[in-house]
């Protein structure tokens, strides 16, 4: 398990928030690291700041993905960051409403994100602007569902032999 | 020497047929039948761990060599027998339909597992439920994975139904049909 560092989390906190403010919405330690959710408006500054900033350095984006709320009928998009020179590691969360599924590219910032991006876009329907190729990465191109979300059937609907007298339910 | 022997025919059993002195006479399609069943080329088309039973039942142990299977194709115009064993995945599904066309006539088809059957565990928006949804299969082998002894008996039905079938099937019409069912030609 990657040990926590309370006294880097609290810098990361504090500089978050003297430079973006009211863009910080929440900021809570779990288990494993620091996990601050941000407006999603000013993600590249953020992302950017943090990348770049002297004694912060999340020179490295280790994972971005989707979610999805159901009861809240909103998705997310979640960015895994780490420093090298630091040693460090923190989440970032953004929160976008499922009517409205748009938010920055960050792939200006750090180029891997394009295929992350696209995974996103894939199995939730996020819309992420500015992005060079933002088309289905794993899933068939003739898709027009998102699948993972909640809302998705989990079965096949295709299969006719299934019969839901012989399943119990 | 112990006992027990395994014992395999070296030479095929002559189908039915007149024989007298000096001649033995049959029918064309017994003949033909006789040596397509007895030297099948194999195209195997190896997704998951199916490919890896198969692979068992292709070394010594098993010895595929046995039932005249040794000689693998890689091209698809040069085989006659489409094994598919493992899952295939919805994206894969055009891919697999080009190698069945590709392959020349006569050609059968067999799926190996429970995947390639009917989709098996994987009951989800991503995986093919049964290959038999885009092109036609002539024997099915469950098991999850099959052992080599399964995939075996699978051959054999795969041959008899070589060695049965008759020399007009693929001009017939039941045989556009049945590629008809699945857009092919």
């Amino acid at each position: 398990m990657y040990p926590i560092n309370p006294d880097r989390d609290q810098l990361v906190v504090d500089k978050l928030r003297d430079r973006f403010g009211d863009a910080i919405l929440l900021h809570e330690t779990l288990v494993d690291m620091l996990c601050i959710t941000v407006r999603k408006e000013p993600i590249c500054e953020i992302l950017n700041f943090l990348r770049t900033e002297q004694e912060l350095q999340y020179n490295f984006l280790t994972t971005l993905c989707g979610m999805h709320y159901p009861q809240n009928d909103q998705l997310g998009v979640v960015y895994h960051l780490q420093s090298f020179t630091n040693n460090h590691r923190i989440r970032i969360k953004t929160v976008l409403e499922l009517a409205d599924p748009k938010i920055q590219t960050i792939t200006s910032i750090w180029p891997a994100a394009n295929w992350m991006e696209r995974e996103a876009y894939d199995f939730f329907g996020i819309q992420f602007e500015g992005h060079p190729n933002l088309k289905r990465i794993l899933n068939v191109d003739e898709m027009t569902a998102f699948p993972l979300r909640k809302d998705f059937p989990l079965e096949d609907q295709t299969r006719e032999d299934k019969d839901d007298s012989m399943f119990g339910r | 020497m112990s006992e027990k022997q395994i014992i395999t025919p070296s030479i095929a059993e002559a189908p039915e047929g007149i024989s007298g002195q000096g001649y033995f006479a049959t029918s064309l399609d017994k003949a033909v039948g006789l040596a397509r069943k007895n030297s099948l080329w194999p195209l195997p088309f190896a997704t998951s761990c199916c490919g890896i039973e198969f692979m068992a039942t292709m070394a010594s142990t098993y010895d595929l060599a046995r039932f005249g299977s040794e000689r693998l194709s890689f091209s698809p115009r040069q085989s006659d027998l489409l094994m598919v064993m493992g899952t295939v995945a919805k994206k894969m599904g055009p891919v697999l339909r080009e190698v069945y066309i590709q392959m020349a006539e006569p050609k059968w088809v067999i799926a190996v597992g429970a995947c390639a059957s009917s989709g098996g565990i994987f009951d989800t928006y991503s995986v093919l439920q049964g290959i038999d949804r885009i092109i036609p299969v002539d024997v099915y082998v469950p098991g999850c994975p099959p052992r080599p002894e399964q995939i075996i008996n699978g051959i054999l039905k795969i041959q008899d139904l070589v060695g049965n079938e008759s020399l007009r099937r693929r001009n017939s019409e039941m045989y556009s049909d049945l590629l008809g069912k699945y857009n092919i030609e």
